[in-house]
């Protein structure tokens, strides 16, 4: 029985993507010699794996080969009517005084962007530029992340364009970097993306990443993934607004590594796509620094959505947060799993995890895994999980004061979303991720 | 016409009778006092005028301005200048008192078919009604009734009394614990929205409140139903026989 298992197990592992993808899409990979071999290392990697499924402990909830099924093939390049098709669907999302640099259906549109007077303290290049003819040692950065979780390989074989974004030491970037992935909606077809952000020492940005479709755009596939260095005594706030289509697929995944009194503050929020996963390693390697990692989850309909977080204490004295609130309707599912290694030389770590589920319909389902390993004995550590559904003593409470049920559920989830919204530090942020939750719920009504 | 007319009014809760054939009439500019020890049904009955789910009416009806209010949901009696009180305001974390009264008056004002209120004239109004309370203006920017003392919040009931304007005011147990001042300021917010087209009804344990909240008419609930109907002389009798000699009735 068990031999049986196992071989079906292998057979169902080969056919997730083709073999040929490689060769099928080469001449839209930029890269050539060590970046080509290193392409054809992580596509191997995939393949060996397959689409993660159940039985795999960190996609224990997400299983991809039920819900994703099969990776589409790589999207054209815009053209001119995708492009105008991605400019109209910018204009609702697009921030005032923010830098943009948007891609569309996985490739820069230098058209879309706004980029002007980047001076000496912040430099922008494309993936793309990069990989076809960067320094070596950027070329092996961007491809650090590690080809043990099938995705990331299946995104560092595949990717096709990104923005690489560099912040001079000291510089402090008040405008925030807003990097927009936009699916024109041409075909279902999956885009690739890597970007990359280095913060340099005692620097500050703010990046936001917006994942959106256009009118059209349905089924498609996004497969991103983000590295971020910030140096000693630096500072990104970072923010993620996934509003996709709601029959897309966001594949995202970060790794993040902090210097010493460094400062990451970070915000995701999941209103879009119809199953999405986001998956976070944060290293904090330096001493003295701060993490707090918060994010959102508004579903309804079939929507499912995993953030699965892996913060690294590696050195004393630094201290991470983690508010997560994730707000159910109809048969919205959602995962949150966050994991803290505390390791033994990172005594006086201050690590805390609170997650809350709201359910507003018996058939949501919200699943919840914290796991703390802590290896250093002074540390204060702490983590605390609820679900529930809407308080009816305080849902009557506001209609007997007028609001219409619509309104008196939204009052009160948005007050409920808001204890993670609060944790933004940039006002015109926090504005903004608001007004993505307000939006979800507005369609709801 | 009676602004409100509840007859033979009959209600369970959890399969249990707890109202067994209430009648009451309040015209407009009345003010009604209704007595009774804990647990005759006078939470009820507030709670079933004002829509509260989990209650069961099996018989009778309530016609407020003649209409059916029984078919109306809380938001619609509201809309329709039904104000409720509470016993126990609830807390509501992460929703400014400010944005709360705002929204909560427009929406009254967009059932009605009336215009929203523009900032400026609503920020007017909520503050000199919250200074005629003793409301601070810090108090207002806090979470609804997050963190207020007992007298607080019912005086914050009291300002949204008085910025909803409702025409049928229910104050249930609005004394209970209140001190001596606080009851006063309270009792003054509420005889202050007194009008010739506005009615109240009072809801009390203990006659103290009535001699600063004057009735026109008090009733003595007992075991759901009212049992004694008379002038304000009837809350001075109560004071002094106490409520035996109802339960007996009853
Ligand atoms: N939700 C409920 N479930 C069960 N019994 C209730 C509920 N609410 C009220 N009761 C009962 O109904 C009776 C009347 O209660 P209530 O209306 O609160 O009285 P009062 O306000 O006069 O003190 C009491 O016996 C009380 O126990
Ligand atoms: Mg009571």
């Amino acid at each position: 029985m068990n031999v049986v298992l196992a071989k079906t197990e292998t057979a169902h592992a080969k056919s997730d993507i083709k073999s040929d993808i490689l060769a099928v899409a080469r001449d839209r990979l930029p890269g050539t010699g060590k970046v080509a071999d290193l392409r054809r290392q992580a596509l191997e990697a995939h393949e060996r794996l397959g689409l993660p499924h159940r039985r795999i402990e960190d996609w224990k909830y997400t299983d991809l080969r039920v819900l994703m099924r099969e990776v589409l093939p790589l999207a054209g390049a815009p053209d001119a009517a995708a492009l105008k098709r991605a400019a109209a669907a910018l204009k609702l999302h697009a921030i005032a005084g923010a830098r943009r640099v948007v891609l569309v259906d996985g490739v820069f549109a230098p058209s879309l962007s706004e980029t002007s007077d980047l001076g000496k303290d912040i430099g922008i290049r494309t993936l793309h530029e990069v990989l076809e003819a960067g320094d070596a040692a950027l070329q092996a950065q961007l491809f650090s992340p590690d080809n043990s979780d099938a995705m990331v390989a299946l995104n560092s074989a595949m990717m096709t364009d990104g923005i690489v974004i560099e912040v001079a030491d000291n510089a402090v970037v008040p405008r925030p970097l807003h990097i927009v992935h936009i699916a024109s909606g041409a075909a279902p077809a999956a885009m690739f993306t890597r970007s990359l952000i280095r913060i340099g020492r005692h620097a500050s940005a703010t990046l936001v990443e917006s994942y959106i479709g256009a009118e059209d755009a349905k089924a498609y596939q996004v497969h991103d993934s983000l590295i971020v260095a910030i140096g000693d005594g630096a500072r990104l706030d970072h923010v993620r607004l996934i509003e996709d289509s709601r029959e897309a697929f966001n594949i995202s995944s970060a790794v993040v590594t902090l210097g010493a009194n460094a400062h990451f503050n970070t915000f995701g929020m999941n209103t879009g796509s119809l199953v999405s996963r986001y998956q976070a390693v944060i290293v904090v390697a330096g001493e003295g620094s701060r993490v707090e990692t918060n994010g959102v989850n508004l579903l309804n309909g079939r929507q499912h959505a995993d953030t699965t977080l892996f913060l690294d204490h590696a050195v004393p004295n630094c201290s991470s947060n983690e508010i997560f609130r994730a707000v159910l309707d109809d048969r919205g599912h959602s995962v949150f799993q966050g994991r803290i290694i505390v390791r033994p030389k990172a005594q006086k770590t201050a690590a805390k995890m609170m997650t809350r589920a709201l359910l507003l319909s018996d058939e949501a389902e919200a699943d919840n895994k914290p796991e703390l390993e802590i290896f250093a004995d002074d540390v204060t550590c702490g983590h605390g999980a609820t679900t529930g559904a809407l308080d009816d003593s305080l849902l009557f409470y506001l209609r007997a004061r007028g609001l219409p049920e619509k309104e008196a559920q939204a009052l009160l989830i948005l007050a409920f979303v808001g204890e993670a919204i609060e944790s933004i530090a940039n006002d015109a942020l926090r504005e903004l991720a608001s007004l993505a939750a307000q939006r979800w719920l507005a369609a709801r009504s | 016409m009676s602004l409100l007319e509840v007859k033979n009014l009959q209600v369970r809760v959890e399969e249990r009778e707890i109202l067994h054939g209430l009648s009451l009439t309040v015209n407009p500019g009345e003010v009604h006092a209704i007595m009774g020890p804990n647990g005759s049904g006078k939470s009820t009955l507030s709670h079933v005028i004002a829509g509260k789910p989990g209650y069961e009416v099996t018989g009778g009806e309530i016609l407020f301005k003649g209409e059916d209010l029984l078919e109306m949901s809380p938001d619609q009696r509201s809309a329709k200048g039904v104000f409720l009180a509470f016993q126990y305001p609830v807390e509501i974390p992460g929703v400014a008192t400010m944005t709360f009264l705002r929204t909560a008056l427009n929406a009254q004002r967009k059932a009605r078919g009336e215009s929203e209120f523009s900032t400026p004239d609503f920020l007017k109004k909520v503050r000199s009604v919250a200074a005629s309370l003793n409301i601070p203006q810090d108090m207002l920017r806090r979470g609804v009734n997050v963190g207020f003392s007992g007298g607080e919040k019912k005086r914050n009931e009291i300002l949204q009394m008085a910025l909803f304007e409702p025409s049928l005011c229910i104050l249930d147990e609005m004394d209970s614990g209140l001190d001596i001042d606080a009851l006063r300021v309270a009792a003054d917010g509420v005889n202050a929205l007194r009008s010739p087209d506005r009615a109240m009804v009072v809801i009390t344990h203990y006659q103290r409140l009535l001699n600063y909240i004057v009735p026109d008419f008090v009733h003595v609930m007992s075991k759901g139903k009212v049992v004694k109907s008379g002038g304000k002389e009837l809350a001075l009798e109560l004071e002094a026989s106490g409520y035996a000699q109802f339960e007996d009735a009853a």
